[in-house]
């Protein structure tokens, strides 16, 4: 009896610590890499202003956000900034159209080297970078209305008994929802409509997608709404989360290169997998199981240490070292993308 | 003036120019074989006439118009079609749907087609859910020719579709093209196999160093002691 | 306009704005912006080694930079004795069974043969070797780190003349390099870049983390300096007699009063430490420079640039680019860690937390790009130019905004935003330029000199 209680506490704990979070933020990983990965497959280069870019898609819906509460919009449940989302998608479109008309169109038609992609993209990361703390300063911003917590852990306490507490916070029930659709949607798009073939058959082959008449500029353009929309997705949920803080949006850049290479470069569903397992690999190495393994250990035991592999602020060594041995073991990826 | 021509064609890659006052004409129920060695530019100058390269000299007519100047998508939608050498599939996509690429361009109903293609090549059909990337050489030749011929194209351009294939598939895929060429469709097709192709060619290209060497009807380069000698081996 | 003239006028143009600084804000500040030009120079010279020479997307010129800030921690502040006696020999263990660990996963990896048994193998060696190492490991740095920590609290460095550090932050960013480019050199641009941004993203969390190695976000002040101090020199007899004559006699030939004297010495103390800053810093452009020249025209030299016009080309040819690019990126990254050095020996102090990607980074790119990829002289320009724009943004900048704000009421929000957000037009400002630069003027201000073939 003691010990199946033991065990139902380590798993509340390990659902509370680790799970669930690394749930949301695999998700919220999930859908940048899944924008790094479409441009990667159909552009060619590693876009180093995505993580600007979900900053800016962020920012937009806090201005919305903002505007709808001041003219009392608001819902007692969820989020206002759900609703002020679609705008905010609309103006990063905007934006990136804007960016690739003045900035990348020039070299795809002077047929470019990949890595002159890359200094320009530097180039936008800069600008957008100055920009969204022009706009909106460079404080750490809280959003979030309607309703906190789904379960709250002291209620969880009483409804169970149990000693652990199971907090579930609306924001991580939304992006786990709001992800599945869009990758959902964004599969069908892929897989059925003419322009979602179009632009796989673009990334797998250049040349024979011209000879098929399939319009590159189209195909550019579209690749570019879909990331804007994912990295605002993406932005917003993070920002949801936590909090909105501009800076951190350049550190998600790592782990996000490393979802979509972990997952095969230019494949969607890879991009996917890859979140969840930079996520889960990020949070697991820098949780300390200390307190899980006194539940699951004999009684009167306590490991010495925090049972912690790496301290929280060398979560960037994971991303990196996936990386490093996805290199080593395969370096297509676990879904055969192009080989870098 | 025949269906399509190239005339005096010269360019290249950027550096020194690959071709040189190449001259390459076919009619529409005809086909016409270009052929040579190694390097020799064959390849280059089908790009030529799909404007895939920048040409310094030269003119590429389609029906009595110059489409020079146009784009190679403008080319498409204007009729031709093209399999290139390498690399002539999707590979991460299925059979059919290497078909609807081909067809990208039509906003008509393409099943009609597709059945033909597949009445064409019976094997795509059976495979039509599989990946192209996990077909044999061979049935991969036959995607890529079904997926040009998608675009219902006055005019089929193939580089070297019985590159890798055994010879009973080679002569089967000499057949289909040459139902093909019995709707009515030019077909310009650079062959290794010159005496095969050759035999089925109504006209034929010798090309050596970017240069016409010879041209002529299949038949009398098949007799030409000097051409069977240097380029179909005796 | 030919190469040479326009060398000249860009770097008469340059001197012209600084000299402007000068005149119109001051000495002081404009030698702060000369010598901040000098050590990003350096920097811009590495890079453009591993970008304009041979290609290299290096997304990690900040990791170089770090390492080159430690070691003038670690080479000049005095040791800490106590610590030592405290943490040395547990932190010995440590590291004895990180070497072990190693070893045995050398033997692992060549004794037997590829497969489940290997990696079977592996994970278990990694993971003993791991909690060995983990348990020496925590009891040293705690014990390290509870020695005076609001003083100390790490184990201090060898007491030597911080110059030594230029040479020794080169050599240790050289061994960076070597471990980064082992991993990840050998694969596409992309990969490189996102590597490198890792190691560096990485290398920061250990500045900022291990107390015991740098005092993480405690910062290390007070280093020792390789010029004079400004209150000594105000003190000395021979330096008060130098302002003295130059500024002890009012225009009209009467002496000037004590005070406006006093203040003239002041001000002139920090502008001849500034000057004797740039001389050293002069010395090792100069020398860096002869070197980088020589190098870029000897048949080595050509080499790499023809590696990086046509790779395919170059590796059919029978040359061994993957190891070509590890000796650039290792010879780049020490220059860079000097810079870093230089950095840290012009601040006095070496605080991680003020390292950041887009500063220390990609503003190199900046430098580079607009400066002439592949040309030294134009990785010069460039970063003097650049650093100028960067600094003297932010005062244009707000200037400005004030001049908006001019319009606005007092309390009016946006006023208060405008003037907080500022300084991050310089950001945009870069941007634009990097983005302009690429696109109308690829080659930069001075291109590169022996004509490209694509
Ligand atoms: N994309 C390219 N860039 C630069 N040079 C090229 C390119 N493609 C081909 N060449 C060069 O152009 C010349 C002719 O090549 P081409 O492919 O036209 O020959 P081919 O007659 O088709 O030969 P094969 O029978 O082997 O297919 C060769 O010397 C080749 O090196
Ligand atoms: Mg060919």
């Amino acid at each position: 009896m003691e010990n199946s209680i033991d065990l139902l506490n380590a798993l509340a704990l390990i659902s509370n610590y680790v799970l669930i979070p690394s749930l949301s933020y695999g998700s919220q990983l999930a859908l940048g890499a899944v924008g790094v990965t479409l441009v990667f497959g159909i552009l060619r280069f590693a876009n180093f202003a995505h993580g600007e870019l979900m900053a800016f898609g962020c920012m937009a819906t806090i201005f919305f956000t903002w505007w709808f509460q001041s003219m009392g919009i608001t819902h007692s449940f969820f989020p206002t900034a759900l609703l002020a989302m679609p705008f905010a998608v609309l103006l990063t479109v905007l934006l990136v159209a804007v960016i690739d008309r003045s900035v990348f169109r020039f070299y795809r038609r002077n047929k470019s080297r990949p890595v002159t992609f890359v200094v320009a993209s530097v180039g936008v990361m800069f600008m957008l970078n100055g920009l969204v703390r022009i706009l909106v300063g460079t404080d750490e911003i809280i959003f979030r209305d309607g309703q906190k917590f789904l379960i709250k852990a002291g209620a969880f306490k009483k409804m169970t008994g149990l000693s652990e507490g199971l907090a579930l916070k609306q924001t991580q029930v939304l992006t786990v929802v709001l992800a599945i659709i869009a990758v959902f949607l964004l599969f069908w798009f892929l897989q059925r409509t003419r322009t979602g073939k179009a632009m796989r058959a673009f990334s797998d082959n250049e040349d024979l997608a011209l000879l098929s008449g399939i319009n590159p500029e189209r195909v550019v353009m579209v690749t570019w709404i879909v990331a804007a929309s994912l990295a605002t997705l993406a932005g917003v949920l993070y920002g949801l989360d936590k909090s909105f803080k501009p800076i951190v949006y350049f550190h998600l850049l790592l782990p996000i290169f490393a979802s979509a290479i972990v997952g095969g470069i230019g494949q969607p569903v890879g991009a996917i997998i890859g979140g969840y397992i930079v996520a889960f690999s990020e949070i697991t190495a820098t949780y300390a199981f200390k307190k899980f393994i006194t539940y699951l250990a004999p009684d009167n035991f306590a490991p010495e240490g925090l049972g912690q592999l790496l301290s929280t602020e060398y979560k960037f060594a994971v991303s990196f070292i996936i990386l490093v041995i996805v290199l080593l073991v395969r370096p297509t990826g676990i879904l055969r993308g192009r080989v870098l | 003036m025949n269906y399509l021509s190239g005339e005096y064609l010269t360019g290249g890659y950027g550096g020194a120019d690959i071709i040189r006052d190449c001259n390459i004409f076919v009619d529409k129920g005809e086909i016409a074989v270009v052929v040579g060695p190694n390097g020799a530019g064959k390849s280059t100058a089908m790009k030529a006439l799909l404007g895939m390269l920048n040409l310094h000299k030269g003119h590429v007519f389609l029906d009595g118009q110059d489409i020079s100047g146009m784009s190679p998508q403008q080319r498409v939608s204007q009729g031709m079609a093209f399999v290139p050498q390498n690399q002539n599939v999707f590979v991460t996509m299925t059979v059919q749907e290497n078909l609807e690429m081909g067809a990208y361009l039509r906003r008509d109903n393409i099943t009609e087609t597709m059945n033909q293609v597949f009445e064409l090549f019976p094997v795509l059909k059976e495979k039509r859910k599989q990946i192209a990337g996990e077909l044999s050489g061979g049935q991969r030749q036959q995607v890529a020719v079904g997926r040009a011929l998608m675009t219902r194209p006055s005019v089929l351009m193939l580089d070297e579709p019985t590159a890798g294939v055994s010879p009973i598939v080679m002569d089967e895929l000499f057949d289909r093209i040459i139902e093909v060429k019995r709707t009515g469709i030019a077909i310009l097709m650079v062959e290794q196999n010159a005496r095969q192709a050759l035999n089925i060619a109504d006209r034929g290209f010798v090309l050596v160093t970017g240069e016409n060497r010879f041209t002529d009807t299949g038949e009398a380069l098949l007799a030409n002691e000097e051409v069977r000698k240097s380029f179909l081996g005796g | 306009m030919n190469n040479k003239n326009r060398v000249v006028l860009s770097f008469s143009i340059m001197a012209l704005l600084l000299l402007t600084v000068g005149y119109g804000q001051s000495w002081n500040v404009a030698l702060a912006i000369f010598n901040m030009c000098l050590i990003s120079a350096v920097m811009s010279m590495g890079l453009n080694m591993q970008w304009g020479y041979a290609g290299l997307f290096n997304a990690g010129v900040m990791a170089s930079t770090a390492i080159g800030g430690l070691t003038a921690v670690l080479v000049s502040y005095s040791p800490v004795m106590k610590a030592w006696s405290a943490g040395g020999t547990p932190l010995t263990a440590a590291f004895t069974a990180l070497l072990i660990t190693i070893a045995f996963g050398l033997l692992v990896w060549k004794k037997i043969k590829k497969g489940f048994f290997r990696s079977l193998c592996m994970t278990a060696v990694v993971l003993t070797g791991y909690v060995f190492m983990r348990i020496y490991y925590d009891e040293a740095t705690l014990a390290i780190e509870a020695i005076e920590p609001a003083k100390t609290g790490f184990l201090g460095g060898l007491g030597l003349p911080i110059i030594f550090s230029w040479i020794a932050g080169g050599l240790a960013a050289a061994g960076l390099a070597w471990i980064v480019g082992r991993i990840s050199l050998g694969l596409r641009s992309d990969y490189f870049a996102i590597a490198t941004l890792g190691i560096s993203e990485i290398m920061i969390s250990i500045l900022k983390n291990e107390d015991w190695l740098s005092r993480g976000v405690k910062n290390v002040t007070g280093l020792d300096r390789p010029v004079p101090y400004e209150v000594d020199l105000q003190q000395s007899e021979w330096f008060i007699n130098l302002v003295t004559r130059f500024h002890g006699t009012a225009d009209d030939g009467s002496p000037v009063s004590a005070d406006i004297l006093r203040e003239t010495i002041q001000l002139s103390a920090g502008v001849f430490v500034k000057i004797c800053y740039s001389g050293l810093f002069l010395a090792v452009v100069l020398i860096i420079l002869w070197f980088a020249t020589r190098a870029l025209n000897s048949p080595w030299g050509r080499m790499m640039r023809a590696i990086r016009d046509n790779e395919t080309a170059a590796s059919a040819m029978g040359k061994d680019v993957t190891s070509r690019h590890r000796q650039v990126f290792i010879i780049g990254s020490a220059v860079i860690g000097i810079a870093g050095a230089m950095l840290t020996t012009l601040d006095g102090q070496f605080t991680p937390g003020s390292y950041i990607p887009l500063r220390f980074t990609f503003l190199i790119w900046v430098m580079v790009i607009i400066g002439g990829s592949g040309n030294n002289l134009g990785a010069i320009i460039g970063a003097f130019i650049t650093w100028f724009v960067w600094i003297e943004a932010e005062p244009a900048s707000l200037w400005l905004v004030s001049h908006v704000n001019v319009l606005l009421a007092e309390t009016n929000p946006l006023r208060v935003h405008l003037q907080e957000v500022a300084p991050h037009i310089r950001m945009v400002l870069m941007g634009l330029i990097l983005v302009l630069v690429l696109r109308f003027t690829p080659k930069g201000i001075l291109p590169e000199k022996a004509p490209e073939h694509y």
